[in-house]
């Protein structure tokens, strides 16, 4: 993984400054919405393959690596190659893919 | 600050959304042919449409000084079925001579089918014979990376075709590159809910740089912001990014793709 190319123009502590306060509400609204799938009563299989592709990306988050961004959306994506027999009957996307 | 909307449904929009637009410096805004949240039932549903984008929406444009042009297609929702894809397909050839039209779009795929595929390159073959631009659609969430990957590969398969006149829109962070290294045009489009946000936008333009890039609304009769490009003009301005970066993404490489057609004339500008 190489290094983001600093091209942000505004230096750090503006970064911060001007978005720290807008995506603390952000993390704190994950934390809430995963306390709250936990808190809900079970309804079906025990497990959610988009709850499980939430938490693989949690992971990346945290991993101190650059380009959590692209890494996450590639960890929330389909990674089959072949086109699928029919759209016929199938509604919207699922926001995350079956591992 | 003048900008340009390259991509954005105003069919589905009011008057009144053109007037903001025009007071936040919108001057030119291109329409591509979309779905109507609705499957038309006939081919003759298409002629009416296609009527309105390049007679009717026009006018109201020109009544707040906005260029108006267009794009025509048939949306890959509806492309499912083949044989009605073709027969409205078929009303396309009549209208590309029309004043506004810049080429064929928005195609590309939604849910990944054989039948889209199918649809988007008979699409690729149409604007390959009569010399059009194409802007192509990518689809959402799980499905973008895969069919933004089975649109690169159907465009290398058509020698015909032209990268450098092609536009393969709503990139994102996992998509811009493979858009960007394949030699093609790339937009982001700017969503109030789900998608990629202003901040995101600017995010890309400094990961990726200003080359062929654009940024758009894709504004439509579902949650989305007619006035999501001067939102981003101004996030990038907070950042402290130049007036001639902002002025880049924004206006001068919308007007570089679409002046590729000679029709596309920005009066004054
Ligand atoms: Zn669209």
């Amino acid at each position: 993984m190489t290094a983001p190319e600093s091209t942000c123009p505004a230096p750090r502590s503006k970064v911060v400054e001007l978005y720290f306060l807008e995506h603390r509400a952000k993390l704190i609204d994950i934390a809430s919405f995963l306390d709250r799938v936990d808190r809900a009563p079970a309804d079906g299989p025990e497990t959610d393959f988009r709850i499980e592709a939430f938490h693989r990306a949690l992971a990346i988050l945290s991993d101190g690596r650059a380009e959590r961004a692209r890494r996450i959306l590639e960890a929330l994506s389909d990674h089959s190659t072949e086109p699928i027999d029919s759209a016929a009957g199938l509604k919207g996307a699922f926001g995350a893919s079956p591992e | 600050m003048t900008y340009i909307d390259p991509h954005i449904h105003m069919v589905s929009r009011t008057t009144d959304d053109y007037q903001r637009m025009a007071q936040a410096g919108c001057v030119a805004i291109t329409e591509p042919a979309f779905w109507a949240g609705f499957d038309r039932s006939s081919p003759q549903g298409f002629y009416d449409y296609f009527r309105q984008l390049t007679e009717s929406e026009p006018q109201r444009a020109a009544q707040y000084g906005i260029s108006h042009y267009t794009w025509l297609a048939i949306n890959p929702k509806e492309a499912e079925d083949p044989g009605f894809a073709r027969e409205a397909m078929s009303l396309i050839p009549e209208f590309l001579d029309k004043p506004n039209v810049l080429g064929i779009g928005e195609i590309g795929l939604n849910k990944n089918s054989r039948n889209e595929l199918e649809i988007f390159e008979a699409h690729l073959d149409l604007a390959a014979d009569r010399g059009q631009l194409i802007l192509v659609h990518t689809p959402h969430l799980e499905d973008k990376l895969k069919g933004t990957r089975l649109i690169i590969d159907a465009i290398r398969n058509n020698s015909a075709l032209d990268r450098n006149r092609i536009l393969i829109d709503h990139v994102e962070e996992h998509t811009a590159r493979l858009v960007l290294d394949g030699g093609f045009w790339a937009g982001m489009t700017l969503y109030p809910e789900t998608k990629c946000t202003p901040q995101r936008a600017a995010d890309i333009v400094e990961t990726y740089g200003t080359e062929r890039l654009w940024i758009n609304s894709a504004g439509d009769w579902g949650p989305s912001d007619p006035l999501a490009v001067p939102k981003a003009r101004l996030e990038m301005r907070r950042r402290g990014h130049r007036p001639e970066t902002i002025a880049r993404i924004t206006f001068d490489n919308p007007r570089s793709f679409l002046g590729q057609c000679p029709k596309f004339v920005l009066d004054g500008c």
